[in-house]
């Protein structure tokens, strides 16, 4: 069995109430933090700890954690981004419905440590019914005395809230979840000035991931040692994968980073293996926004090692062989799954999320839609391949937020990997309704300009 | 719409109450921050955002109308046209459709005789499709008010239907 940091007693029954959640050993990492260290210890044992983002970007959080302003007399915020709306995850709603007391000392030990004394969880507002139950979990542990004034005798306040969105993947984006907290569009803002600085309500503020906030929990409890003895290398700890597509045990599972993408797939611990006894023809290891993987990149890398899930063996070969963990959502495509069907998906996904502020995302994005849709349909040219990698490229590193590049890189890689995919869509019209293309074949990479 | 305010119009005072709440979670004078989720009463207890049921939740919060009407017209969730008793909106997104979305998505059309976008004459069921609602491990999915229906098939459909057209009470997105 794989080492559980996250999700060890995440079967233990009742564990979702308070008092089955301390019997479990919950709340002793607040006790140790409040009656032994100072914030800058916590501080100190994340950034041992070698904890990244686990919201997709993978950014150290000790560091963005020490970048916070603290100007004397303004208040200092944490926000928790429970906004989950990236293709692909659901790790967080697992997290927050099975076990909502572990995000909830995850909190007051990172607002303890970034001396902020007003905390908000943004969750989007489809899981209306996770944030009822961590909604319950806020009053309880504001009765038992982990949440208000004076915690434990410590001097040190917190107030805790979970607030809905209402429906726009957009407002994942940092400053895009400041501005609907503030009860507002979410247009994400212009950086700088940077979150860091000014954020929710021009004060300093830092947002992070659910499962980021949960994992100093551990880290706390165990040390930040400790916590950078699993793992591998830079990619330190576990990390929750959402799997999904055509696997035998899609779900939610925590692993050790450093795992070889061939055991997760094909182990019965984790996805079982491809359903109905079919060919593994793809994979999106880190969310809809990363790059597709062809069969013969995934178990392996193009220089022949084991692929690894970890944040660098992922991106192992850039964005030519390569992809990225993101945010853990893997999503698995048997050989009967179209290729360019499942880029147009997207593209409409993207087109529908685009917030509409910067051109070159608005209008690409409506773009790249209706010309993957015209080729998947049987209606597309040769040229209609060439003009998606001028509009991706043209989209990409051209807007105010990273959703552009999201938007942009999954179509890059499908028509990097897949190309002749898209001319069979072309050149056999009928064909290309009536079946599927099947398998590409394997390429040699030296021969390939990235 | 021939509007006076009649008391439907209103929050009755537990939802008023609520409205306290919720502001209550916020420093003074950062009631604009309970807005989204006032709205997501309002349209539980209204049906949909029609101008009067944003004008009324702007002067509860003393806001601009036009400050609510950028929000309301912002999100996906939020409804500012008539929509029926139950919203049945399916995911349409990769995970989901690589598992049936497109099936589960035209077998509902066929049973209720509308399409995509569309409310039933008897104003029970409208039919939405949209993007991933998190739970592409069980897919495919449909949300219905605070539900998520998940794992879903032809006939899970159908006896899901049966239920909300026995009990339409599936919109809910207000008080628990
Ligand atoms: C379009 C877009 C959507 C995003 N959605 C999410 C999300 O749903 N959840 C999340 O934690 N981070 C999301 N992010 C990343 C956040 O902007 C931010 O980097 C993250 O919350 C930081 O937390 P972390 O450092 O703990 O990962 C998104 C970013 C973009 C550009
Ligand atoms: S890149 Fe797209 S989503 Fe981001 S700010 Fe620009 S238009 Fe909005
Ligand atoms: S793709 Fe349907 S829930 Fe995620």
């Amino acid at each position: 069995m794989s080492k559980k940091l996250l999700l060890e007693h995440i079967d233990v029954e009742g564990i979702r109430t308070y008092d089955v959640y301390r019997k479990q050993g919950g709340y002793q990492a607040v006790e140790k933090a409040l009656k032994g260290m100072s914030s800058d210890d916590v501080v100190e044992e994340v950034k041992k700890s070698g904890l990244r983002g686990r919201g997709g970007a993978g950014f150290p959080t000790g560091m963005k954690w020490s970048f916070l302003a603290k100007p004397d007399g303004v208040p200092r915020h944490l926000l928790c981004n429970a906004d989950e709306s990236e293709p692909g995850t659901f790790k967080d709603r697992y997290l927050m419905e099975k076990i909502p007391h572990l995000l909830i000392e995850g909190m007051i030990l990172s607002s303890y440590a970034l001396g902020a004394n007003q905390s908000y969880i943004y969750i989007r507002g489809e899981y209306m019914f996770v944030m009822r139950i961590v909604e319950q979990a806020i009053a309880e542990a504001y009765a038992n005395g982990w949440l208000g004034k004076n915690i434990m005798g410590s001097g040190f306040d917190l107030d805790l809230a979970i607030t809905p969105g209402a429906g726009a993947y957009i407002c994942g984006e940092e400053t895009a979840l400041i501005e609907s907290l503030e009860g507002k569009r979410g247009n994400p803002r212009m950086k700088p000035p940077f979150p860091a600085v000014k954020g929710l309500w021009q004060r300093p503020t830092v947002v992070n991931n659910v499962e980021t906030i949960a994992a100093v929990v551990p880290i706390i409890q165990h040390g930040g040692d400790a916590y950078a003895a699993i793992g591998i290398g830079r990619s330190t700890g576990t990390k929750l994968i959402s799997a999904s597509g055509n696997i035998n045990k899609p779900g939610v599972y925590e692993i050790e980073l450093g795992l070889p993408v061939e055991e997760f797939i094909y182990s019965e611990e984790y996805c079982g293996g491809i359903k109905n006894g079919k060919r593994l023809k793809a994979l999106i290891p880190g969310g809809s926004s990363v790059p597709v993987l062809p069969h013969y990149l995934i178990c392996k890398t193009a220089a022949g090692e084991p692929r690894l899930m970890s944040y660098e063996s992922l991106a192992d070969g850039g964005f030519a062989t390569g992809s990225m963990l993101g945010s853990g959502g893997f999503i698995v495509y048997d050989e009967d799954q179209c290729i360019v069907r499942n880029t147009w998906n997207f593209s409409r996904f993207y087109h529908h999320e685009s917030c509409g502020q910067c051109s070159p995302c608005r209008e690409g994005t409506g773009w790249m839609e209706k010309v993957l849709h015209r080729i998947e349909e049987g209606h597309g040219t040769m040229e209609d391949i060439d003009l998606l990698w001028d509009i991706q490229r043209k989209i990409e590193g051209n807007t105010i937020c990273p959703l552009g590049d999201a938007a942009a890189w999954p179509v890059a890689a499908a028509i990097r990997h897949f190309r002749e995919e898209f001319e069979w869509h072309i050149n056999e019209p009928k064909l290309s309704q009536e079946r599927n293309y099947g398998l590409v074949t394997e390429k040699t990479f030296d021969a390939q300009p990235a | 719409m021939t509007a006076v305010m009649n008391e439907s119009r209103q929050f009755t005072p537990e939802l008023l109450e609520e409205v306290n709440r919720i502001v209550s979670l916020f420093p003074e004078g950062k009631q604009k921050s309970a807005l989204i989720r006032v709205l997501h009463l309002a349209q539980a207890h209204f049906g949909h955002l029609d101008t009067e049921a944003m004008d009324y939740v702007a002067r509860l919060l003393h806001l601009n109308p036009i400050e609510v009407y950028e929000v309301a017209t912002f999100y996906s969730m939020y409804d500012t046209k008539p929509v029926g008793k139950v919203k049945l909106e399916v995911c349409r997104t990769g995970p989901c459709m690589i598992e049936g979305a497109e099936r589960i998505i035209a077998h509902i059309e066929k049973r209720l005789g509308i399409k995509d976008g569309e409310t039933t004459a008897d104003g029970l069921f409208t039919l939405k499709s949209v993007e991933c609602l998190g739970a592409c491990g069980y897919a495919p999915m449909l949300q219905a008010g605070e539900s998520f229906h998940e794992h879903l098939t032809e006939e899970k459909v159908d006896a899901l239907i049966e239920e909300y057209r026995a009990n339409p009470v599936a919109n809910y997105m207000g008080l628990k």
